[in-house]
């Protein structure tokens, strides 16, 4: 397993990356908090942290800390646009249930 | 799903906790919603992907009201209804307005700022703007999925007091959080500084709509101070489509037009203008009313002769400025352009001969100023640490008091960084006097008379002593927005007063109040619809069961009872078609009423058919 960014998330990242001018990619994580137990956490990475997990998906650098991995392997993330608003878009295949909103979730 | 942002690290929010925030460029021309989005910053375009929203309000007869681009068609249909150009009058009384007779307004000189009489009623500046800001806010709210936390908003740097509060006062009633005001120019530095963080002295200079601003800068370690501002609050692009418009009208000689010819002309002279940006020379062609046509060539070089003296006009303030900072222009690193009216590449010229440098424009001159608003936005939202930038601003003019004889007293100096604090001490100049009166000015001027006269108040209950023996201590102090709170202290007995100044152009909470509560009459306007709405579903569904009911026993009612129901029926459906949700309420008791006892029998009816043939015993268990 691996976590996968769709080409169109890719692109937007390293967007943003030269855009911010620092980081060496990108950091996914999940912490115990929200309506429905766990949430992501989407952040810039500026170093990688010992024991992280690394991947590479066109180009950009994920890492993730082996507690988060659990929670979020085989995740795949994309770029989605919905109405004006735009962002990332977690396509976790380890969630049972999400609060309405999808902003946290259930293992 | 929510759509995510990348955060910063260890900055990322909490579900449902993100906190959204905006910069707004509230344009005298046009404006702009920007946000921070995964650490860029960017403005966010309406539903067809237009960043600009013209900052122009037409009101109708049943108080409804469009705003941008729908407003904007009707421009030259409808020109006393559709309020252009609206930030010129913002905090302003009539006497400060200039050629607001050739405007096709019907103004009201009201105490304070001044009124607009529109089909609608009586309108002021405030609330115009805060439709526009409304719209923006709505904007925001769709593209960013939330409600917004706050917002900052810009105002020219040499916007007074009076019109802060006014553009505070919009905000307010627009039901947005102003988390702060900034000076256009220093949002412009923020867009530039953060993004090229090259250290350094700079000029920003700003023709926008209406105003002309020109601000010295110093960029240090990521840390912006204004050296010093100075422009006009009254030159702006819209100055040089009056030139265009005026020398139409010489060269066609024309006679005096109506206002809709007036508005068709003044449209055009944009539309030439912004042609001659990329074009040596097009033609200026419009129909009048009176079938008249006009049509004329114009070139570049004309546009730069008949603009030359408006662009002198730029130049004067952008010396004293320099003056002011004690700069030389070797010693400006840089000039950033900001506005849409520095597009004109006279000016470009102009302003790269006068800094022996070419200006900066690789930010869109249009969006520069909302880019670093939204920065700010972001910062102050609490979406990043704000030890990151430190932004000191400037007090644009000097705030005083008045003394004997109507002179000003000079209390903080103009340029001042703020928020800032200062004291002075002044003392009675009668025996036994017991009061005494402060009358709180701004300006640079001398003589009180000159100045903007923000607020007046009185310290009363000083103990009674021989003249020059009381020690008053007045204290001015400055918040982040650049708004002012007086209070003055008697050192000796210690009574107080203070004022929070709202100037006397301002609103005050009253009439805020009176203008919130007007615009709740929409929510019951809202809350009246959703009635009819629940009440008509509901008239529906009881006309559909009274229907079966009737196809399935109507043998058990007879003629004159059924004659009853089916004209309750009809009166219900009669309402229906009207919008009294009230009317469709009764009706529906009136055929509730009507039915009852068919509704009764049909149980009846339908107990006896399940029981027919059971035996009681069956029924026991």
């Amino acid at each position: 397993m691996a976590i996968t960014l769709t080409e169109q998330a890719a692109k937007h990242v390293q967007n943003y990356l030269a855009k911010r001018g620092k980081g060496v990619g990108l950091r996914l994580a999940v912490r115990t908090t929200g309506c429905s137990g766990l949430a992501y956490v989407l952040e810039f990475a500026d170093e990688a942290t010992e024991g992280d997990a690394a991947f590479e998906s066109h180009g950009v650098k994920v890492f993730v800390d082996p507690k988060s991995l659990v929670y979020i392997d085989g995740t795949e993330l994309d770029y989605a646009r919905e109405g004006l608003n735009e962002g990332f878009k977690f396509n976790n295949p380890n969630v049972k249930d999400a609060c309405g909103c999808g902003e946290s979730f259930n293992v | 799903m929510a759509l995510l942002q990348i955060a910063e690290p260890g900055m990322s929010a909490a579900p449902h906790q993100h906190r959204l925030a905006v910069g707004i460029d509230l344009g005298t021309t046009n404006s702009l919603v920007a946000t921070v989005r995964s650490g860029m910053s960017i403005v966010l375009n309406d539903e067809t992907g237009r960043p600009l929203l013209p900052s122009i309000v037409r009101y109708d007869a049943h108080g409804h009201t469009e705003v941008g681009y729908a407003a904007q068609a009707h421009q030259c249909v409808d020109p006393h209804n559709t309020i252009v150009s609206v930030k010129r009058f913002m905090g302003r009384g009539l006497k400060d307005i200039p050629h607001a007779n050739e405007m096709p307004y019907q103004f009201i000189d009201a105490p304070g700022m001044v009124q607009i009489k529109t089909c609608a009623g009586i309108i002021t500046p405030v609330e115009i703007s805060a439709e526009i800001l409304k719209t923006l806010r709505s904007r925001a709210e769709k593209a960013l999925g939330g409600e917004l936390v706050g917002v900052v908003i810009t105002v020219p740097a040499y916007f007074d007091d009076a019109q802060r509060q006014a553009t505070k006062d919009a905000a307010r009633l627009a039901g947005l959080n102003v988390l702060r005001l900034l000076n256009e120019p220093t949002a412009a530095a923020v867009a530039y500084g953060l993004d090229n963080a090259s250290e350094g002295i700079y000029a920003v200079y700003d023709l926008g709509g209406g105003t002309f601003d020109i601000s010295i800068l110093r960029l240090q370690k990521g840390v912006f101070e204004v050296l010093a501002t100075n422009g006009d609050s009254a030159l702006g692009g819209d100055d040089f489509d009056r030139r265009i418009f005026c020398w139409v009208l010489e060269q066609a000689t024309l006679t005096p037009l109506n206002a809709n010819d007036t508005r068709l002309l003044m449209a055009k002279a944009r539309e030439v203008k912004e042609e001659l940006t990329n074009h040596p020379e097009t033609r200026f062609t419009a129909m009048l009313s009176t079938g008249e046509m006009v049509d004329l060539q114009i070139t570049s070089k004309i546009l730069s002769e008949i603009t030359q003296s408006l662009v002198q006009k730029t130049l004067a303030p952008t010396r004293k400025a320099l003056r002011d900072a004690g700069l030389s222009v070797e010693e400006i690193k840089g000039v950033v352009m900001v506005g849409g009216a520095t597009r004109m590449p006279h000016i470009q010229r102009a302003v790269a001969e006068f800094f022996q440098q070419e200006p900066l424009t690789n930010l869109d001159p249009d969006k520069v100023v909302a880019l670093g608003a939204a920065i700010q936005a972001n910062v102050l939202a609490g979406n990043k640490s704000s030890e990151e930038m430190l932004l000191l601003d400037v007090i644009p003019l000097s705030l005083g008091i008045e003394t004997m004889g109507g002179l000003v007293e000079k209390v903080i100096p103009r340029n001042a960084t703020i928020p800032t604090a200062r004291g002075q001490d002044f003392t009675t100049y009668k025996d036994g006097q017991t009061a005494m009166s402060f009358h709180v000015v701004q300006g640079e001027r001398e003589l009180v008379a000159d100045c903007r006269s923000l607020a007046r108040f009185e310290l009363r209950g000083i103990p009674p002593m021989v003249a020059g023996a009381a020690r008053i201590r007045l204290t001015f102090q400055v918040d982040a927005d650049g708004l002012l709170s007086v209070s003055a202290r008697e050192q000796i007995s210690g009574v107080e007063a203070a004022i929070t100044v709202k100037p006397s152009y301002g609103l005050t909470d009253d009439q805020i109040t009176s203008m919130l509560s007007a615009s709740q009459s929409f929510a019951s306007h809202d809350m009246q619809a959703r009635a009819l709405a629940e009440q008509r579903v509901e008239a529906q569904s009881i006309l559909a069961a009274v229907d079966a009911a009737l196809a399935a026993d109507s043998a058990l009612l007879t003629a004159p009872e059924l004659s009853a129901i089916t004209a309750s029926q009809r009166a219900l459906q009669d309402t229906l078609a009207g919008t009294d949700h009230r009317a469709i309420k009764n009706a529906i008791e009136a055929l509730n009423r009507a039915t009852e006892n068919f509704a009764a029998r049909r149980m009846d009816a339908s107990i006896k058919q399940a029981l027919t043939g059971q035996k009681i015993a069956d029924l026991s268990t």
